[in-house]
């Protein structure tokens, strides 16, 4: 089996968030950057398809230079080779232009299967995945937790809303979508590091691709949200919180 | 029509989920474009996805009906949803942020060379579409440009209707071309992950905790604060992924949507498919060491601290209070 996994980098979740000058975008100089977790989960997925089933893991990012960090991270966790479309301006396309360029560097390589993460924790898009399938001409399943090979395809096991789940069957090739906890994430191991080195990280430019269109949606501004409620906020000594704080449940709030 | 298509979505038991949401932004965009409202729905005209509407108008529905889209599917929707707006030209279709119109809306909207705006919280002028990013932390508008329709969806529980129900469709039947070679996945009958044991319903008091927990070997600490409260204790989906908590217990989106009178927030950030889970609890309490965490955007008290220090004073304080 030949799969591709689609992996985004994102800032880290525990990193501050600042507004730019413009207000346009975050100001992007001290960040730390992490893996897209649910793309760790299609990642995870894919090495437990070709521990069963043999085949090739080729991970696939675009982004800035950065990224390449996240390539060599799958690669140390066994993914066998690496594409990275460099492309500066990400941040300018809209969900559709980065599809694109992921289906142009997944077309020649004839994958059985395409897998990513159902969205990113930055954007929270929860499309591109989806609108790969589209491009390439491929079916689709989102929410994801588990994949089986079968004699003619692939049994997926499907999250639907309020704990439900479903069980679909498509034939292969096929572009999934992945939803987190289906499986344990694996840690890269030493060897798996200094065997990285040594795999095939190719770069492509994203003009190379000449599928570069007009954006359909215009990102204006980003700004804090409005609170929904005033915060009560309780300072002092923790003791002091935690003491203020019950007193305000039992008589202003009357819930203890 | 050049207008708004509001589309509704049916669940299991054939009524509309999300409609009046749904429609209360179509209503809003309306204002502020000028252009009519129009509905769509895929099912039979006579069944109850077709007769609950309000106010003023939509007054035009239209049915989409054909033998293969009884089940879900994102090919067929994709086929019949394409047919429908290529023959109705809207300016804007507007679809609920449910699972599936999160499955098939962006496969329609390339057809379209569009994206989907999704998951919006607010409508302005311009129109500006509002949603959410870096899980709550910052709000973005988005503009849409050029031609073609714009797709949006409309987050559960960002928009209320409160208009007066009884107003009448006039109903449009519509046939979709689509072929049985057309759908290419087959889904099976939907079923129960495990035997609730845990109904977070119906708690009168819920300890949920998050990310902030660090590790499972530190759950007892904020299970000890939910003894002391007589509460249940919850998740943020990230501690049910790592197997630290059931997967019952999760709060939020893709788990359990509870209201108890209190919800006390220990390390969760707040990101928006957990808010959805809670936000309509009566008092939400909060403990993070980030004074910016989306989740004191609900919260009525909160304490910026180490949850580590703050859970244990705080757990001291109900007993003492009890006493």
């Amino acid at each position: 089996m030949k799969i591709v996994v689609a992996i985004k980098q994102v800032p880290d979740r525990d990193a501050p968030v600042r507004i730019a000058a413009g207000g346009k975008w975050i100001d992007e100089s001290d960040l730390q950057f992490a893996m897209n977790e649910p793309d760790a989960y299609a990642l995870e997925e894919a090495l437990l398809l070709k521990e069963k089933n043999g085949g090739e893991v080729i991970v696939l990012s675009v982004g800035p230079e950065r990224v390449a960090s996240v390539l060599r991270e799958a690669l140390a966790k066994g993914a066998d080779r690496a594409i990275h479309v460099v492309c500066d301006d990400l941040v300018d396309r809209d969900a559709l232009g980065v599809a694109r360029l992921l289906a142009a560097a997944i077309q020649p390589e004839n994958p059985d299967l395409v897998l990513t993460g159902l969205q990113s924790e930055d954007l929270g898009l929860g499309q591109t995945g989806v609108m790969v399938a589209e491009l390439l001409g491929l079916p689709h399943a989102t929410l994801i937790l588990h994949v089986e090979r079968t004699s003619d395809g692939i049994n997926a096991k499907r999250e639907l809303e309020e704990g439900w789940f479903q069980f679909i069957e498509m034939p292969l090739p096929a572009v999934l979508t992945m939803q987190s906890g289906g499986n344990k994430l694996r840690y890269a191991t030493l060897m798996g590091i200094k065997r990285a080195k040594a795999k095939e990280l190719r770069a492509v430019s994203a003009a190379e691709f000449g599928v570069d269109t007009v954006p359909a949606v215009v990102l204006e501004q980003i700004a804090l949200p409005k609170k929904q409620k005033s915060t009560q906020f309780l300072s002092g000594s923790v003791k002091e919180a935690a003491a203020a704080l019950v007193e305000k449940l039992k008589t202003e709030a009357r819930v203890l | 029509m050049s207008g708004i298509l509001v589309v509704q979505e049916a669940s299991k038991d054939g009524r509309a989920r999300f409609f009046q949401e749904t429609l209360a932004a179509g209503r809003i965009l309306s204002g502020l474009t000028g252009l009519p409202l129009e509905v769509a729905g895929v099912g039979d005209p006579n069944t109850s996805l077709f007769v609950v509407i309000s106010g003023p108008p939509p007054a035009l529905a239209h049915a989409i009906q054909h033998p293969l889209l009884e089940t879900y599917t994102a090919d067929g929707y994709v086929l019949a949803f394409e047919e429908l707006i290529r023959k109705l030209e809207p300016a804007y279709v507007v679809f609920p942020h449910s699972y599936q119109a999160r499955d098939f809306v962006p496969r329609l909207a390339v057809r379209f060379g569009q994206v989907l705006i999704g998951d919006v919280t607010a409508i302005e002028a311009g129109p500006l579409f509002v949603r959410q990013l870096f899980q709550g932390r910052l709000n973005a508008s988005y503009r849409h440009q050029g031609a073609g329709p714009c797709f949006v969806s409309i987050q559960s529980g960002a928009f209320s209707d409160d208009l007066p129900s009884g107003g009448k469709f006039t109903i449009y039947p519509f046939t979709p071309t689509v072929a049985a070679e057309d759908i290419r996945a087959k889904p099976g009958e939907p079923f129960r992950g495990s035997v609730q044991t845990v109904d977070l319903g119906s708690a009168q008091r819920i300890v949920s905790v998050g990310r902030g927990i660090k590790g499972a070997e530190h759950i007892p600490l904020v299970q000890e604060l939910a003894t002391a409260l007589g509460a249940e204790l919850a998740a943020s989906r990230p501690i049910c992924d790592n197997g630290w908590l059931p997967m019952e217990r999760q709060v939020g989106s893709s788990g359990q949507t509870v209201a108890p009178r209190l919800y006390l927030a220990v390390g969760i950030s707040g990101a928006i498919q957990h808010l959805v889970g809670m936000k309509g609890s009566q008092c939400i309490v909060a403990i993070n060491r980030d004074p910016d965490a989306p989740i004191f955007e609900v919260a009525d008290y909160g304490i910026v601290g180490d949850l580590f220090e703050v859970v244990p004073a705080l757990t001291a304080a109900v007993k003492a209070a009890k006493q």
